[in-house]
């Protein structure tokens, strides 16, 4: 009987280096610049964003399919998200939530899409965005750059944010520190909703992957454990539908974290407007 | 009890918080459901409030799956 490989559905999240690079010691942080397997995924998914954005950026009145696919695009953020949430004043802030929401899409189906397989000794499918180091960056940018972007427009009467009102004096105070709590959570949520649904929906379609293969090979063994080849079928349609649902999460949470920032940044542009 | 044992248990407890996720996102697609149903024009409109509320409920129940993997690989 063929030996059935370990079911080790958290290996495709290893980083492992590619290339070595120089190691960088910066006052007791050391810095690595060696080409990992999440770097590569990184540059291709920017080298495929700037070349579908070149080719389609020379605008005709009839579009052709790639521009019609980038106005379709900008549209989910410009007409769904910015003109409905915020309003006319959000306008100025769509290149930001645009271009977060192309990263993030893009990554997102790379991760799905793109199987290149292993070739030359190296896992080169990688998913960027299951990894809690990029969704934390993506998040603490995104909503650090709208804390600040309150003080800047409003100065110190910004922190009125955490004032409810209607609560008196002592109901007010006790609601600012709980209101401070759920402003200060949210990187946290954002960064954890990303990464918890891209690396769950990978765990479990590499489940489902070592399933057919397990359950092939016990199958092979002949006799009665040839009834294990159900499954092993039921698995590898399993797949097949998981894939698409993959691709769905991709595209929803692209749009949900885009979204989200959209929702934050509209009680920055329209704080004291009585929402 | 063997601690790698307990481990395990406690990192499967640690996902009963996605009963909680569950039960949410059924509510909310319901609901939602039934008033697309009886007022189909003002469905549209409401998408992306639906898709709002599915990211926030959804993040408590990704808390309980983070959580485990916390007990798991730590």
């Amino acid at each position: 009987m063929a030996q059935a490989p370990a079911i080790e559905p958290m290996h495709q999240f290893l980083i492992e280096k590619i290339w070595d690079g120089p190691v960088f010691h910066i006052g007791g942080l050391t810095v690595d610049m060696s080409i990992t397997n999440s770097v590569v995924s990184m540059v291709a998914g920017g080298v495929i964003l700037v070349l579908f954005f070149l080719l389609t950026a020379k605008g005709q009145i009839v579009p052709n399919r790639g521009q019609a696919l980038a106005e379709s695009l900008y549209n989910i953020v410009d007409k769904v998200l910015v003109s409905p949430i915020i309003g006319h004043g959000g306008r100025p802030y769509i290149p930001y939530l645009f271009t977060l929401f192309s990263v993030i899409l893009v990554l997102n189906l790379m991760g799905v899409l793109l199987s290149f397989g292993h070739l030359a000794g190296q896992d080169w499918t990688f998913t960027v965005t299951s990894q809690l180091a990029v969704t934390a960056t993506l998040a603490v940018l995104t909503f650090f750059s709208i804390f600040f972007l309150g003080f800047i427009k409003h100065g110190p009467k910004f922190l009125g944010l955490f004032w409810v009102p209607g609560m008196g004096v002592g109901g007010g105070i006790a609601m600012v520190f709980i209101e401070m709590i759920s402003y200060f959570v949210r990187p946290v949520t954002l960064a954890m909703r990303l990464f918890g649904n891209m690396m769950g929906g990978h765990v479990v379609m590499s489940l489902f992957g070592s399933f057919v293969v397990a359950l092939g090979l016990f199958a092979m063994t002949g006799g009665l454990a040839a009834l294990a080849w159900v499954p092993s079928g039921l698995s590898f349609f399993m797949i097949v539908a998981l894939t698409g649902l993959e691709l769905v999460v991709a595209v929803l949470q692209a749009f949900v974290f885009t979204a989200l920032a959209t929702v934050y940044l509209n009680e920055v542009v329209n704080f004291g407007h009585g929402h | 009890m063997d601690p790698a044992a307990a481990k395990l248990i406690g990192a499967g407890l640690a996902t009963s918080g996605m009963i909680g996720a569950g039960i949410g996102l059924g509510v909310l697609f319901g609901n939602y459901l039934q008033a697309a149903i009886r007022n189909p024009s003002a469905a549209a409109s409401q998408q992306t409030m639906l898709f709002l509320g599915m990211a926030l409920t959804e993040t408590m129940g990704l808390f309980s799956f983070v959580v485990s993997l916390i007990i798991l690989f730590t």
